[in-house]
């Protein structure tokens, strides 16, 4: 304390403030991240809007309308729906095994976990390329068995569940790990069944990060590009997803189309932003309340 | 009754529970005494369900409890850092062991309502029942941990630590409420403490773990007065402890000859503990001991002098009542009261 009087004599007491640089910097410092942001993250996005509205909105709604395009939105929803649920499912039992057990192998389960994080995206594809391929381990066998995973449905599934399923166990492992296992064993001993301690308790407290990583996982599960890329094939109106839509209709040079697909993923984004800030606040406030 | 036989626990190497063999009467108020990591806890997680020991049995009343979960033992347990549910009202919290019931046995809305105002009442905070566990001071929370546990109308009601998290003030009210509401209710309790005077305040019968052993079981007044072992004199009331050699009957410390009787104590190096207040202080050359006064604090009803005893390198710490006068560099002779000979830890 008295260090800092003898070195700011001039200013009084009450501008005690630690924080403060010069203005200057402070002014520069502000300057460089609004261009920056703006440079790399505004414009584009202002130029998808742009381009896609480049010929009005009839034709933008036309871009829309068009049967491929319909069909690619039917799929995108479609396998973000199964990625979702199913990763759901597996984030929250991966989840509560992590956090409120003690088991030999579980930091290599954590690890596993992150594994599609680090792996690119067109190698998580072409493995699957490599199990269910005609040149395969069970290409041929399932091909005589009439089953088709590549280049259909079940393809882009199990390549957009592998590239998301980190989201939901890692919204919800911390989250587990802070609030302990004690809430649970406090219903157990007042006689709740396990599914009773779930739905009433566990549940409850992990709501706002179940929704986050839902959340993160369906905005990646709608726009995974590489890893569908692989497996999907590109057959029109039918293994297209809304990405890869998009940079087929922007090799043939149909601009207005292509960004008009594009501005639908735009405006995912900026909805799920949205979402994020207002999940974290509820967040932040369960956080407090356990305290 | 509770009886535990032989119940042996280990974590990794790390032996919690060491056989311990342990009877509790039906409504006996009984306090677990230790410090950490003497398997106290464990214990009471054990008898509760929360653990599973690696030997030994547990029975309430002859039936085998190990063979039943943690829901189906009817026992109420009260966790140090409350464990209430944070998104949950303080009626919702309390009534939880009531809406969970089997259907078949669950009450109806009127009764659970009625059963859990009841409650409110029994721990005086009816007027909170609409708030949240975050909005309740800690005193609070633990009362209606409390509550939540009796809901349930348990046969035996568990407390871990209970007034740990608590401040001073706050400890001291509730340690009294507890024992009045033990009083009024009888529900057959245990509860977990490293703190001795809550022990020995609040509890019909103290049991003193150590090491994951029992040391001693016994009224307050006989874990005070004859502690079994070193360990028990040293951790129940503040002692003082010398390095003594039992020779032929008498005592000596260093080179010095005591004069006082060695009470049948086994030959060789021995633990002398005397309690701080069982030393009667006298003019130099009165007593078995002799030393000079160092220093002199006064704590409340009592002053604390630090006496380097002559002829050895040991200072003591002596509580002597505030009218004897004591000056720094005064020669004193002190004359234990009582004491006990312990033989010495290999």
């Amino acid at each position: 304390m008295v260090d800092i009087n003898q070195k700011r004599p001039a200013f009084g007491s009450a501008q005690a403030d630690l924080r403060t640089e010069p203005r200057l910097i402070r002014a520069v410092i502000i300057v460089m991240a609004v261009v920056f942001l703006t440079i790399f993250v505004v414009l584009p996005l202002a130029m998808v809007f742009a381009q896609a509205f480049a010929k009005g909105v009839s034709t933008y709604v036309a871009a829309l309308a068009d049967p491929e395009a319909m069909s690619a939105i039917r799929l995108t929803l479609l396998v973000a729906a199964i990625s979702v649920g199913l990763n759901l499912v597996f984030g929250l039992f991966a989840a509560w095994a992590v956090a409120k057990f003690d088991f030999a192998g579980k930091t290599f389960l954590i690890s596993l976990i992150d594994l599609p994080f680090s792996v690119s995206p067109v190698i998580s594809g072409l493995v699957f390329v490599l199990l269910f391929g005609a040149q395969g381990y069970w290409g041929p066998w399932l091909q005589n068995h009439h089953v088709h995973v590549l280049f259909a449905l079940p393809g882009i599934t199990l390549a957009t569940v592998f590239v998301t399923f980190p989201f939901v166990a890692r919204a919800l492992i911390p989250l587990m790990q802070q609030q302990g296992s004690q809430e649970e064993e406090a219903a157990i001993s007042l006689g709740a069944s396990g599914l009773q301690t779930f739905f009433r308790v566990t549940l409850p407290n992990i709501k706002w990060g179940v929704l986050y990583g839902v959340l993160l996982c369906n905005a990646r599960a709608m726009g995974e590009f590489g890893a569908v890329s692989v497996v999907s094939g590109h057959i029109r109106g039918q293994t297209n997803t809304l990405p890869l839509l998009v940079e087929i209709l922007y090799n043939e040079y149909q601009f207005v189309a292509s960004f008009a697909i594009a501005s639908l993923l735009a405006m995912l984004a900026l909805i799920t932003l949205v979402a994020k800030t207002v999940l974290e606040r509820h967040l932040d406030e369960g956080q407090r309340a356990g305290d | 009754m509770i009886e535990v036989s032989n119940l042996v626990k280990k974590f990794g190497a790390f032996a919690a529970l060491d056989g311990v063999d342990l009877k509790v009467a039906d409504g006996e108020l009984l306090a677990l005494l230790g410090p950490s990591g003497s398997g106290k806890t464990t214990l009471l997680r054990i008898i509760a369900g929360l653990d599973w020991p690696d030997s030994g049995d547990l029975s309430f009343n002859g039936e085998n409890a190990l063979s039943r979960g943690a829901g189906e033992r009817q026992v109420g347990f009260v966790f140090q850092h409350y464990a209430l549910f944070r998104h949950m009202t303080v009626f919702e919290n309390v009534a939880f062991g009531l809406r969970v019931q089997p259907r078949a046995i669950r009450k109806d809305e009127t009764s659970i309502r009625a059963r859990v105002k009841e409650l409110l009442d029994l721990v005086q905070l009816d007027w909170l029942s609409d708030r949240y566990p975050s909005q309740l001071s800690g005193g609070q929370r633990q009362r209606i941990a409390l509550a939540r546990a009796l809901a349930i109308e348990p046969r035996i009601l568990l407390l871990d630590e209970p007034f740990g998290a608590l401040d001073a003030k706050v400890r001291k009210e509730l340690r009294q409420w507890l024992r009045s509401l033990h009083h009024e209710i009888s529900v057959t309790s245990i509860f977990v403490t490293h703190d001795q005077e809550e022990a020995l305040e609040v509890a019909n019968r103290v049991v003193v773990m150590d090491k994951g052993r029992i040391e001693q079981i016994g009224t307050p007044d006989e874990v005070y007065d004859h502690p079994a072992t070193a360990f028990v004199h040293g951790f129940i009331g503040e002692s003082i402890m010398l390095p003594v050699e039992v020779c032929d009957n008498f005592l000596r410390l260093g080179d010095q000859p005591l004069r006082l009787a060695a009470d049948g104590a086994a030959l060789g190096k021995s633990r002398l503990f005397i309690r701080r207040h069982d030393v009667q202080i006298g003019p130099a050359g009165s007593g078995a001991l002799t030393g000079a006064v160092r220093q002199v604090r006064t704590l409340g009803a009592v002053q604390r002098a630090q006496i380097a005893l002559l002829g050895c390198d040991i200072v003591i710490e002596v509580d002597a009542p505030r009218d004897r006068e004591l000056r720094p560099g005064d020669h004193i002779g002190l004359q234990p009261r009582r004491y006990r000979i312990f033989a010495a830890q290999d």
